[in-house]
């Protein structure tokens, strides 16, 4: 099979290149990140992350042909050759396939993804019925691998005002946590032309999520509560 | 002055809402406007000026056009906030574009009534 990878190394490059590798290797069953680590046999120098292998810790994410995904979980037999792999789009690269994902964690820190609550704890634990656990499926499975924010318009223009759909993906999940008991301080800190508002429902987000994750409707949901906090 | 990035400005919400609402009227006198086009053989000076010499179209007329400014204002404000990063720039820009709104605006009243 036949690969393009983008190489740069910051200490020897004067700018990033495309490099061509063959890999004599049968697709079968088996996935990108395999090939990657073969290739790695080839040539030691080429750098990315990874971790888990199999779509949970979510290091692995990049630009696969033109679309983000993770390696690890994305089949050999579905790539179109040369297969091009890229860094994730829009952050600082710091190697190769290794991008610098501290404004995407920034974001992420900002909306607070934590439980407020300031009602002494139970001697157990919170209570959710299971209606109102049903609500947090399709928010708490976000990874944070960063492929819907990095391929987000939006985030691109405005990584240091605009949450990105990872953030505000998570600023819903808590929004919509029963347990959770800053609804309305949360619902501020997004009510700017920036935060929440710069997202113009492109979906790429929902697009590349490999979770399957639909942050666009999140969004969405955030707007319903606002409008219902003024009527 | 620290250079901080600044957020918190608290018409996210309102320009949004406003946005989707100025959207349904001129959605609403486009099809209006439409069937009465289709629905109308003979279309002459006369039919025309006949059309909007009737206070609710002039009325209607009105409030479309200041959905356009309006909705016109918040799209290119937000084109202007990714394009053009000096605030001061930025700011001058906003400032002519509601002004020239609100000239259009003022006009749209003198055609409509001026007749």
């Amino acid at each position: 099979m036949k690969f393009k990878i983008y190489r740069y190394n910051p200490d020897t490059d004067t700018a990033p290149y495309m490099r061509d590798y063959e890999l004599d290797i049968e697709a079968g069953d088996k996935m990108l990140l395999d090939a990657i680590l073969l290739l790695k046999e080839q040539d030691d120098s080429l750098s990315l992350r990874k971790s888990c292998r199999e779509g949970v810790c979510g290091s692995d994410a990049m630009n696969i042909n033109g679309r983000n995904g993770l390696a690890c979980i994305t089949p050999l037999s579905s790539l179109k050759e040369p297969v091009t792999l890229r860094p994730l789009p829009g952050l600082p690269v710091i190697r190769d396939l290794i991008v610098d994902m501290t404004q995407f964690f920034k974001q992420y820190h900002s909306i607070k993804p934590y439980l407020i609550n300031n009602d002494p704890p139970p001697e157990t634990e919170r209570l959710q019925s299971p209606a109102q656990r049903a609500h947090l499926n399709g928010l708490y499975e976000c990874i944070l691998c960063g492929c819907c924010s990095t391929a987000c318009p939006s985030f691109w223009w405005n990584p240091d005002k605009f949450v990105g759909p990872a953030g505000l993906l998570q600023a819903y999940r808590f929004l919509a946590d029963t347990r959770d008991h800053a609804t309305s301080e949360r619902l501020d800190d997004l009510e700017d032309p920036y935060r929440l508002f710069r997202c113009h429902t492109i979906m790429n987000c929902v697009d590349v999520c490999p979770k399957e994750l639909n942050p666009t409707e999140a969004i969405g949901n955030i707007k319903d509560m606002m409008v219902k906090r003024i009527v | 002055m620290v250079n901080r990035v600044v957020t918190g400005a608290h018409y996210g919400l309102r320009d949004w809402l406003i946005q989707r609402i100025t959207a349904v009227v001129m959605a609403l006198y486009s099809v209006v406007l439409a069937g009465y086009l289709l629905l109308q053989p003979h279309l002459d000076y006369d039919a025309w000026t006949g059309l909007f010499s009737s206070q609710p179209m002039r009325t209607f007329t009105l409030l479309f056009l200041l959905s356009v400014f309006y909705h016109a204002w918040i799209g290119i404000r937000d084109i202007v906030m990714d394009y053009v990063k000096p605030a001061g720039v930025r700011l001058v820009i906003h400032v002519l574009v509601i002004l020239v709104s609100l000239l259009y605006a003022i006009w749209a009243v003198q055609i409509l009534w001026g007749f």
